[in-house]
Formats: C-alpha cells, structure tokens, sequence
C-alpha cells in the first residue's frame, strides 16, 4: 500500500489516513448502487486488514523478530493452507479434521447447554421460589472459569471427550439460564392476563405466550453461550489432547512451529465468528423484525 | 335477580409492611344489556373492581354472581379490553383475535366457521382493512378496535374495559366511542367501562357509578342517564339532560369527593 499524494504541507503518516479515505470514497462513488452498498460495508474491513498484514510484515522482517512475517507464515504452512483434508492416522490430520473434531465437541456441549440452560431458566423465570433458591448458587458457579471444572469432570468422567464436553456445557449453561429466566420475569403482567382470560392452558402457554416473548432474551444467552463454548473448547484441548485444534496448537507449540499457529489462531476466529454470526441469524430468523415483546 | 351483582364486596391488599383496605361494601346490580361506567378519582379502586369482576384477583369478602354462577377465576364469559390493548405483538391483527377464537370456540365452532367469525368481528370494529399487518405497524387507535374485537369474539356474557380510550387523542377516542356505541346497539352487551372522562360517561352509559376515595372506597352514587338511543354527540351539547348529568357528575367528583392530592 503505498499513498504519495501528500499535497498538504502536513506530517506524511498523518496525511495518509485522510487520503486513503479520499481515494476510498472515489472509488465507491463509480460504482453502480448495489456495489456501493456492498463496497460500503466490505472495502474498510479490507483496507484495515491490509494494513494490518502491512504493519505485521514491516515489525517482523525487522532484524531479531521473534515472530515470523506472513510471507513466511503462509509459505511455511502451504502445506497445510492447500490440504486441509489428509489423515495419516492418528492425529496427524488436516486442518479440516482438527476443527471439525472441536466443533463437533462444542456442537454436544452446546446442545446440551441450550436444552439444560432454557428449562433451568424457565424454571427459576417461572418460580419466585426457585428463583430465590437456585440463583445466588448459579451466580457464584457461573463465575468460576472453564479449565477449574477441568480437573473435577476428569476424575468423574476419566475419559477425555466427555470432560471436554462436560466443560463446554458448563461454560454455554450460565449465560443461556440467566437470560432465559430474565426474559421470562420480564413478560408483561397484560399478555399474563389474557392468557389467563382465554384459558389456555400450561402447555398452550408455554408455546403461545411464553416462548415467542422469551426468543430474543434466549437467544442473547445463545450468543454469548456459543462465544464462551468456542473459548473454553480450544482452551481444554490444549490440556486434553487428542485431535482437535486446541490440541492441534499446543503441539505446534511444543515442536516450535509458530506458523503452524499462526494458522490455527486464524482459523479458531474465522469459526468462532461463523458460529456467532450463525446464532445471529437464527436469532433473526426465529424472532423475525417483531419478536420484541 | 340482577344478571350480574356484587354483593357486599371488599378487598384488602396485604403490602410488606401492613395491611390495605382498597374495597369495601361496594354493591351493585347490573342488568343484562346495560352499559354500565364507572368513574373516580385515580386510586379509588375502580380497576380492582373490574378485576375482581374479570376474576384476576379475588375479593377478600363478599362475592360476584354473574348469571347466577359465583365468579372465581378469569374466563372468556367476561372479557376484558385492557387500557394498553395489550395484543401479542408476535402475532398478526388476524392471528390476535383468532388465538381466542380458537380457544374459545375450539369445539363448538368448525375452522371455517372460526375463521369467519374472527373476520366477522374485525369487521364489527372496522378493522377488516389490516388483518394482516402487525401490532407495532397500526396506530394506538386501531390497537385498541383490535382488542376490542378480540373480546367480542369471545361472546362475553360482560365485556369489562379499563379505561379503553384512555390513551388516545380526543379525535381518535371519539370515534372508537362511536363504534362502541354502534356495536352496543347492534350487540346488546352488558358492558362495564372504567373511564375518567365525563362526557364520555354521559355519552356511553345507561348508569354512572360514582366511586368514593380511597382508602375503603365504594359506591357513592349511582346516576341515571336518561337519554334515548341512537345518541348523536353533536346533538347531545346541548340537550338539558345532557348537561345535567355531565354537571351531577362534575359536582360528585370536584364537590363533595375532592381527590386528597388534587386539593
Ligand atoms: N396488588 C396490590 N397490592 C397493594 N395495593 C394495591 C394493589 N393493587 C392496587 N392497590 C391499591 O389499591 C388502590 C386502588 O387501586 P386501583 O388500581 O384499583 O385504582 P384505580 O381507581 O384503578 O386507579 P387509576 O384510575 O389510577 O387506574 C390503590 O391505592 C392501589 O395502590
Ligand atoms: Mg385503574
């Protein structure tokens, strides 16, 4: 990237900003509508991106970095970038098996964590009683991290894909729990009301009334619960082993890979923000543009 | 026997720090048809009257007969028309008044039947014209034919409304007073309604029911509107029925009944 038109007596790294973004703004204005609202909403992404791999590139071919540069990153791992699907047994495998072998633990944990999560907090949004009761415990165990239950679901499961399940459930659960039960207590007493004057019964409630009111509220417990999930997932591979990208990372730590991770990292947050997007659109879809109650 | 009563009811509301006395002794008889309104200052305990009547809360002493049958719990038979018309805004104008068409009437009437009837009914308060559309996409006006069409559909035995028009401009309350009065004529519905506007109790009702002040409130006069039916607002100004009535009430309310905070 390189901006030389610098018309104004003005130091040159400050003047760059104001004229990338004059450049940028031409550019867009000759595109044709549809294109312009795309460009609107990609092009700075790309540029900031770009200028990011730029300032990388420039920090780590200065002699003695510790890091490689990308060049180096990607001409290391092309290996890995083109082949993501080999399996040479084992847990020598591609890219693809390692994150597939993560999410298919996060998508068991997750699940689990969805159903236990809304009728926990359906119960405890419902009932005044259980609500005093269960809360104070679920607000000092949702503040105990992910890797603590490690150990503890090691020695009750002494398996290690049940215990890395088990901790992808207990990380998703809290959020998904304490936003249920807010938007239970929060449904109008009128919408109460007229169930009750047309009788519905508990059933007819719970899907009529209940569930429609509660979806957005749910589904910010989804949303951070899915975010937590993928956090707490590459965390205990590192400790577990095994295939899956967690593990994948911690044992290109352990032969000094750092492109190998560099590529892993990449990965895990192009996943982690699919997945977030993913229960964003769901969300959307579910509640549609009049789910607020 | 009156069609709908209450018999020496009170209520007593227990708070966290001692006990309040909200009702009591308020008795009153209703006939079947009649338009019923009751009027106070804002606390006396006119919507705990009405709920009492709805069934969503439970006197302390006395009881409610309505039809010779003790009131003990919600029910379609008295539907209620809430101030904030209170429509599930997940679901379409159409699918509003179907869900409690459909519960209401789930044996007794075929789908076909049940989908005529709802559309029967929005066409009673004009809202034939929307059924599609959204809660949050029709004004506060058309919010509250839709509820009121939402009772209606039930067949109440009594449609209770608090405050219906309570939340609308002048214009807009005008003319769903209007309709309600249309539909009266047409339907013959007992009706309790909670307002705070004069005119429009002297305009609606057969009889005012004036509530005391809280604490303990209860009936402090009952007045008789005498004027014939069809009523027409522009013609009604200055008849001297009118007037007077209008005048019985303002002097209940501002006289002899002055609200403690109003002083
Ligand atoms: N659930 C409750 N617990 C305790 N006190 C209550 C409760 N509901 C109502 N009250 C009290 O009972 C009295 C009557 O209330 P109510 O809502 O019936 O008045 P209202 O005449 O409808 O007033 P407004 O015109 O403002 O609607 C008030 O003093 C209110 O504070
Ligand atoms: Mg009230």
């Amino acid at each position: 990237m390189t901006v030389t038109a610098n018309t104004e007596d003005r130091p040159a790294g400050t003047a760059a900003v104001p004229a990338i973004g004059r450049l940028l703004s031409g550019f867009v204005a000759t595109l044709p509508e549809r294109g312009r609202a795309l460009a609107h909403t990609t092009v700075p992404p790309l540029v900031a991106l770009a200028l990011l791999v730029g300032v990388w590139q420039f920090l780590c071919t200065l002699p003695g970095a510790a890091l490689p540069p990308p060049t180096k990153v990607v001409a290391d791992t092309w290996e890995l970038i083109a082949n993501p699907f080999f399996d040479h047994g084992g847990t020598d495998k591609g890219l693809f098996w390692h994150l597939a072998a993560s999410l298919q633990r996060v998508a068991v944990g997750f699940a689990l964590a969805a159903v236990g999560g809304v009728l926990l907090g359906v119960l405890i949004g419902q009932s005044s009683l259980a609500y005093r009761g269960l809360d104070p415990i679920f607000q000092v165990l949702r503040t105990v991290p992910p890797l603590a239950w490690l150990p503890i679901s090691l020695a009750a499961f002494r398996n290690a894909d049940p215990s890395a399940i088990f901790v992808i459930f207990i990380t998703a659960v809290w959020p998904i729990i304490l936003n249920t039960a807010v938007g239970i207590r929060q449904i109008p007493q009128d919408y109460r009301n007229v169930a009750r004057v047309i009788r519905l019964s508990g059933p007819e409630y719970f899907f009529k009334i209940m569930l429609p009111a509660t979806v957005p509220y749910m589904f910010t417990g989804l949303r951070i619960g899915i975010g937590l999930s993928w956090l707490a997932i590459i965390a205990a591979e590192m400790l577990i082993g095994g295939v899956g990208i967690g593990f994948f990372i911690w044992d290109a730590w352990n032969s000094s890979l750092m492109s190998e991770i560099i590529l892993a990292l990449v990965y895990v947050g192009v996943v982690g923000f699919i997945l977030d997007r993913l229960i964003g659109l769901i969300a959307a879809r579910v509640s549609g543009p009049r789910g607020r109650a | 026997m009156a069609y709908l009563s209450l018999e020496n009811v009170g209520m007593e509301f227990k708070t966290s720090k001692a006990r309040f006395t909200a009702l009591q002794d308020v008795n009153l008889k209703i006939e079947r048809g009649e338009f019923l309104s009751i009027i106070g200052h804002s606390g006396c305990g006119k919507s705990t009257v009405l709920n009492i009547v709805g069934g969503l809360l439970t006197c302390t002493s006395g009881g409610v007969l309505l039809d010779g049958q003790e009131v003990n719990d919600p029910g379609p038979d008295r539907a209620i028309v809430f101030q904030n018309h209170s429509l599930l805004p997940w679901l379409t104008v159409y699918d509003n008044v179907r869900l409690a068409v459909d519960k209401v009437f789930g044996r007794a009437k075929t789908k076909q039947e049940r989908h005529d009837w709802t559309l029967h009914n929005l066409s009673l308060v004009h809202m034939d014209h929307a059924i599609r559309k959204f809660p949050e996409e029709i004004s506060g006006g058309m919010k509250q034919r839709v509820g009121i069409a939402r009772a209606l559909a039930m067949e109440p035995k009594v449609l209770l409304m608090d405050e219906p028009f309570g939340a609308l401009d002048a214009l807009t309350r005008a003319h769903l007073q209007d309709s309600l009065m249309e539909i009266h004529t047409t339907l013959g519905n007992t009706v309790i309604m909670i307002t705070h506007d004069v005119d429009e109790a002297v305009l609606l009702s057969d009889r005012i029911v004036m509530m005391t002040n809280g604490p303990a409130a209860t009936i402090g006069e009952i007045l008789s509107v005498p004027l014939p039916r069809p009523r027409r607002r522009l013609e009604l100004t200055e008849d001297p029925t009118y007037t007077h009535c209008r005048g019985e009430v303002i002097r209940f309310l501002y006289e002899r009944h002055r609200h403690a905070d109003a002083a």
